[in-house]
């Protein structure tokens, strides 16, 4: 082991050593994210800002996609991260882990960079299959599917196959398991069909069960190796809870979906179904922050690395707040026809996917730069804490201030555009340039500085934290 | 360590969740082959492509207590009556144009999308294409060269992004036929452009 504090590979486990190249290509992603949603956001202020260079559309594909793909990047680097340490031996295809690696990230830039210079095609398959597929959040071309796809498997294969030959964790089952679901659904995102309601019923597939399901029982057994990571939860009381949330997560998810198909043509039934199982859905995460803030407690928060705890329990906080709470708020049938396709959807969107995944990933990358600086201390007393905390606080201020500004705005455009003015484009129109609209816009913008700023300072901190500490981290028996 | 009870036990809770999630995802796939038929065109909610022979409204029905689509008189778009083939191709053509032109990451389609242009599911009922006599040709016209044509006081405008007069017709007859779609009273309180004769 080198020097305390310096940045060196060899602190790392083979899988570690890949699970940073995907840290390092999330963090990317996730700047891009940040750039496009801010140019965006100046967009609804100023129309006329890139209009026919980059337009709206283009920036916010590229916004959300980047978002999608940083995420995913995340989880594939936090499951590389943990996998030695669960399994107990090396992972068994590194090389090939390696190999796909590279193929998805040369795959991710062409896509972008297709999606900035090319834009769009003709009303034909080859645009399709070669540029956008036009389908939000699965914009990526056909070939890009098929890639993506790919590179799972081998992702997959490395994941089962070294479990297999090590040990099997409850963590692990449970990861198993969720990724041949995680796998298996992004392939009914994968046809066309001229039929809308068809491909909007598979399409949710592919998002809801992402999103609302398997990512969320993903981030379970990130947070489960988390607590034993930095508080050194028992393993026991972790697994318990995770199967807790899994059983919670997939009881009210998966028929949570019928709360995307009120309106896409879908019949009836789906609103008591899907109004009764996703107002189920906030329950699995208030298990989440009891278990998260119950062991901190339990453990006095003697935790081996700071910034890693505070984020696993913003994430709990984060996750049933922004997924849970605004979720919910609007997720019963009655309310949902006058906010669906509004800005409440976007108000939501924003506070959940950073609530339940970015926090989530980010305490990851905080655990990888610990043991790659060769386990520095990152406890009470840390050199240069400032930073960290002035980022978390900064990234939050300016979430919770684009969620706010964007509800608000949800709430006036379900007003005049929808209730008063029955939804025509006129009606859309009005509200859209009613001044509490505006207002919501402009401090959503501010809020997209805010979280810049706050992003600026998270990267620089990554960069620095542990440089110039000189002792170990501290152990988990003191 | 105190007593362990059997319901805060790790093997209680790992049965659970082996059990509930197979259970949920079984219902699942037993509601989706039941929806996936009421969905397919020319079944019960989703009309065959040919309906864009008919003229298509969207009226307050009593029973189901909100707007439902309601097919009428025949009226071809473009003047044109096509065969369900015909159709089903031309509408083809439409839904891969908004793919391809990104149509999803400005407006929303059925409500899902972005939403930095208005909603189309009844971009074929909204009453400002004026008349219905002009509004086929004013569609086309709007798609093929959107870039000049402000029509908000917000300063937005949709941009040219290159559809050809076939593509737009496409475009058309797709807006035409998702309008017939029933999506249970969205977008609610619709006030259609006027359609009678």
């Amino acid at each position: 082991m080198t020097a305390l504090g310096k940045i060196d590979s060899s602190n790392l486990n083979g899988g570690q050593k890949l699970a940073v190249k995907y840290f390092s290509v999330a963090v990317v992603l996730f700047g891009a994210q940040v750039l496009f949603g801010l140019l965006a956001g100046l967009q609804y202020l100023n129309p006329d800002f890139l209009f026919g260079i980059l337009d709206f559309s283009v920036n916010r594909m590229v916004h959300i996609n980047a978002m999608i793909v940083w995420l995913l990047f995340g989880f594939l680097g936090s499951v590389y991260w943990l996998l030695e340490d669960e399994s107990g031996i090396p992972v068994v295809g590194l090389k090939l882990g390696n190999l796909a690696f590279w193929v998805l990230t040369l795959a991710v830039v062409v896509v972008v960079l297709v999606y900035l210079l090319v834009q769009v095609g003709a009303g034909s398959h080859a645009s399709i299959w070669l540029i956008n597929e036009g389908r939000e959040y699965i914009e990526a071309p056909r070939w890009a599917d098929i890639g993506i796809v790919v590179c799972v498997l081998v992702f997959f294969y490395n994941v089962a196959a070294t479990f297999t030959k090590g040990r099997f964790t409850g963590v692990g089952g449970v990861l198993v398991l969720d990724l041949v679901a995680l796998a298996g659904i992004y392939l009914a995102g994968m046809w066309f069909t001229p039929n809308i309601s068809i491909d909007q019923h598979w399409w949710w597939w592919v998002i809801h069960l992402w999103v609302e399901a398997t990512w969320e029982v993903l981030v379970g057994c990130l947070m489960a190796y988390g607590l034993m990571k930095t508080l050194g939860v028992r393993r026991k009381i972790v697994e318990t809870w995770l199967y807790i949330e899994v059983a919670l997560m997939f009881g009210s998810g998966i028929l949570g979906l019928g709360h995307h198909y009120f309106w896409i043509g879908t019949p009836e039934y789906w609103f008591t179904i899907g109004g009764f199982f996703s107002a189920l859905e906030p329950i699995p995460l208030v298990a989440m922050v009891v278990h998260a803030v119950f062991d901190a407690g339990h453990h006095k928060i003697r935790s081996t690395n700071h910034p890693a705890l505070a984020w696993i329990i913003a994430q709990a906080f984060g996750n049933f707040f922004g997924a849970g709470v605004w979720g919910f708020m609007h997720t019963l049938p009655q309310i949902n026809l006058y906010t669906h396709g509004t800005q409440w959807t976007a108000s939501h969107g924003h506070f959940a996917f950073f609530g339940a995944y970015v926090t989530m990933v980010i305490a990851f990358f905080y655990i990888a730069i610990q043991k790659w600086r060769g386990n520095v201390w990152m406890s009470g007393g840390l050199v240069g804490a400032w930073k960290w905390k002035w980022a978390l606080a900064l990234l939050h201020i300016g979430m919770l201030t684009m969620t706010m500004a964007l509800l608000t705005a949800g709430y006036e455009q379900s007003q005049i555009e929808r209730a008063i003015e029955g939804s025509s484009w006129a009606g859309y129109f009005a509200a859209q340039g009613h001044h509490w609209f505006i207002q919501g816009m402009k401090w959503r913008q501010i809020g997209g500085w805010i979280f810049a700023a706050g992003f600026v300072l998270l990267v620089w901190d990554l960069m620095t934290i542990g440089r110039r500490e000189t002792q170990p981290a501290k152990s988990l028996a003191e | 360590m105190s007593k362990e009870y059997w319901w805060a036990s790790e093997s209680f809770w790992r049965k659970n969740a082996i059990w509930i999630t197979a259970g949920s995802f079984l219902v699942l796939i037993f509601l989706t082959f039941d929806t996936v038929s009421q969905i397919t065109a020319g079944g019960k909610r989703v009309p065959g492509y040919a309906v864009i022979n008919h003229r298509i409204s969207y009226e307050f029905d009593d029973t189901r207590n909100f707007q439902v689509p309601v097919i009428g008189v025949e009226e071809p778009l473009f003047g044109q009556k096509l065969t369900e083939e015909e159709a089903q191709a031309l509408v083809t053509r439409g839904k891969l144009t908004t793919q391809a032109k990104n149509c999803m990451n400005c407006h929303t389609l059925l409500g899902n999308g972005a939403y930095y242009a208005p909603d189309l599911t009844k971009a074929w009922l909204d009453p400002s294409w004026g008349t219905k006599e002009v509004r086929e040709e004013l569609m086309v016209e709007f798609l093929m060269n959107p870039q000049d044509r402000l029509h908000n006081g917000l300063g937005r405008r949709m941009p040219n992004l290159g559809i050809t007069e076939d593509e737009a017709r496409a475009t058309v007859a797709f807006l035409k036929w998702m309008a017939s779609i029933d999506t249970n009273g969205f977008p609610a309180n619709f006030v259609s452009i006027d359609q009678e004769n």
